[in-house]
């Protein structure tokens, strides 16, 4: 049986990444820079699915962070927390200049995100799987107390290995929670190789769908089209929502792109910090 | 005591609407009961412990407080990444109601038998950790988990169990509870105990004191956060103090009231800890049969202080 990493993706036709998402991605190596570590491949994976959710989909008041009537939005991988924290400070969450205490030892920004030390995280993960319980939890909460706020929960890959991911797929589907939103970030490529041969998670598409989701798929890194299908959730009034985005681990920088290898890095060095920068001039 | 638990789970759900249940496979009548009363607070989730923690964290998160019911080893065990992450880091008005804590599901065999629950819970921060010693005391606790910070886990006993509390006492959440106290002389011994092993506590102290040995009898129903003052105090004159617990020597109540013990700094009485070894256990039948075969059953436990005060009066 052919096992190869990239049979599940469609052939999309990647727009160039523009500006904007060239931006992002200094921010994140910005934050890399002054923590001289993290999961690059993890985070540049889910550039512009946090992009278009912070830019276009989310309701939220970055003054106001606990304002009832914001979208809940949980990045349950919570490793790839680089791609939420440079929204976050790129929406005034919190200043920019804040990326560069990353992973420090006084700074408000771990290496995985926590609730109530970072303006605008609605759950400590980094644990994997549990950010689907906690978002089907609130998810029931926000339709028991009649509001309209939505909750979007974004996974890896790799995580939903993890069986409490399915449980409370389960779950999700028993109750309709058609306010939920789940967004897999499937760049095909977990922490020690390929998912094909690690743990198969084909065909992914259809155990969503039987499991009680509306689904859809979408290149996750053309904005315009990620844009398009979140403007349209729920995808069904009665079902909850499972998007799976194809990605490309460590998107945008020619040398991080589909290598297990840096997935993380610690100790980064300048000239690597350099050679990143480069990779990401404009034009 | 089981009962008074899940019914007191109704009352406090029809008294505040901020209280749902979660039960994943268990107590169908009180979801029954609660769905027709009261619909939309109680779900049964299934054997998804895992999710259903975090399900609970969720609904906690946006403000309400879901107590969360399944068998004790289930709800400590199987999710205590969950319990630690979701609840614990987060610091969230959960509460777990852990069915037939210590040697309840006797006949079921060491899958079922929760003897390191109190231990691993009390490892957590922030969890605070109840055993309370029969189902009138159970209802007087109940009460004040509406407005307790943080999350609690709450050791069930079987039920039915003999009624040894008195409302006269009261009860507080982290305060310990003297229920007999020692006339003078000089072989007075404190006994610590929690949950129903104070029942076989009190019981041994009237065997002793017919032998003209005076105890001190202190009920530790939180174990967690521990009541080191009284602890000191009641131990701070006496010559033996004896901490009795159903659960494993390693981590539970004894190991808790000796940390007190040393980090208060005073003189430190002989300390003899009566509880389940650190093994799993061999034998079924009941937990009567499997309290007396842990030397935790009233004339053992009198019989293990006698033999202490003969090392001290030596």
């Amino acid at each position: 049986m052919a096992n190869d990493a990239t049979r599940a993706a469609p052939r999309y036709q990647t727009p160039a990444l523009d500006e904007r998402s060239i931006y992002l991605r200094r921010l994140i190596v910005r934050a890399l820079e002054g923590g001289g570590r993290g999961h690059i491949g993890s985070s540049l994976s889910l550039v512009e699915i946090m992009r278009v959710l912070y830019d276009d989909i989310l309701r939220f008041r970055p003054t106001d962070p606990a304002w009832a009537g914001r979208d809940r939005c949980i990045l349950s991988k919570g490793h790839g927390c680089l791609a939420q924290y440079v929204m976050l400070a790129d929406k005034g969450f919190f200043p920019i200049d804040v990326l560069d205490g990353f992973c420090r030892y006084d700074s408000i920004l771990g290496g995985h995100p926590e609730a109530g030390k970072i303006p605008g995280v609605e759950a400590s993960t980094g644990a994997l799987g549990h950010g689907l319980p906690i978002g089907m939890g609130r998810a029931l909460a926000i339709r028991m107390k009649g509001q309209d706020a939505r909750i979007f929960v974004i996974t890896g890959d790799g995580e939903i290995n993890e069986g409490s991911v399915w449980e409370a797929a389960l779950s999700c589907s028993k109750h309709s929670l058609s306010n939920l939103v789940l967004m897999i970030d499937y760049n095909k490529i977990q922490s020690a190789g390929a998912t094909a041969e690690i743990l198969d998670l084909e065909p992914l598409v259809d155990k969503w769908r039987s499991f009680g989701f509306a689904t859809a798929e979408v290149d996750g890194h053309d904005v315009e089209a990620l844009r398009r299908l979140l403007c349209r959730v729920p995808l069904d009034r009665d079902r909850p929502t499972a998007i799976i985005c194809h990605t490309v681990k460590g998107k945008g920088i020619s040398f991080t792109e589909n290598d297990a290898d840096w997935h993380h890095k610690s100790s980064l060095k300048a000239d690597v910090i350099a050679e990143m920068y480069a990779a990401l001039e404009v034009g | 005591m089981r009962p008074a638990c899940v019914n007191k789970v109704f009352d406090l759900a029809k008294r505040d609407p901020r209280v749902v249940y979660i039960g994943s496979d268990l107590s169908p009548d009180l979801t029954t009961r609660m769905k027709q009363e009261m619909p939309g607070r109680a779900f049964m989730e299934g054997v998804s412990e895992a999710h259903v923690i975090g399900m609970a964290a969720g609904l906690a998160m946006e403000g309400f407080i879901p107590f969360v019911h399944t068998i004790a080893t289930f709800i400590t065990r199987r999710c205590y990444e969950q319990v630690a992450v979701d609840l614990c880091l987060h610091n969230l008005s959960v509460r777990l109601i852990g069915n037939g804590g210590g040697l309840v599901y006797a006949p079921l065999g060491p899958t079922h038998l929760a003897i390191e629950d109190v231990a691993i819970m009390r490892a957590l921060p922030n969890m605070t950790v109840v055993s309370v010693c029969d189902a009138d005391e159970m209802v007087r606790f109940m009460d004040q988990t509406l407005n307790w910070p943080g999350p609690i886990y709450i050791r069930l006993a079987k039920g039915f169990d003999p009624i040894v509390s008195r409302k006269e006492l009261g009860f507080e959440i982290g305060k310990a509870i003297p229920m007999r106290v020692a006339a003078g002389g000089v072989n007075r011994v404190l006994l610590v105990s929690t949950g129903v092993a104070t029942t076989r506590a009190l019981a041994a102290s009237e065997l002793l004191a017919a032998k003209g040995v005076e105890c001190t009898v202190l009920h530790v129903h939180t174990v967690k956060p521990l009541d080191t003052a009284a602890i000191l105090h009641y131990s701070h004159d006496v010559r033996v103090v004896v901490t009795i617990e159903e659960h494993t020597l390693v981590g539970g109540l004894g190991s808790a009231v000796t940390d007190a013990l040393v980090d208060g700094g005073g003189r430190i009485p002989l300390i003899r800890r009566l509880g389940i070894p650190d093994a799993f256990a061999v034998k079924y039948g009941s937990q009567d049969q499997l309290m007396a075969m842990y030397g935790l059953q009233p004339p053992q436990i009198a019989e293990s202080v006698w033999e202490a005060l003969k090392l001290v009066s030596a």
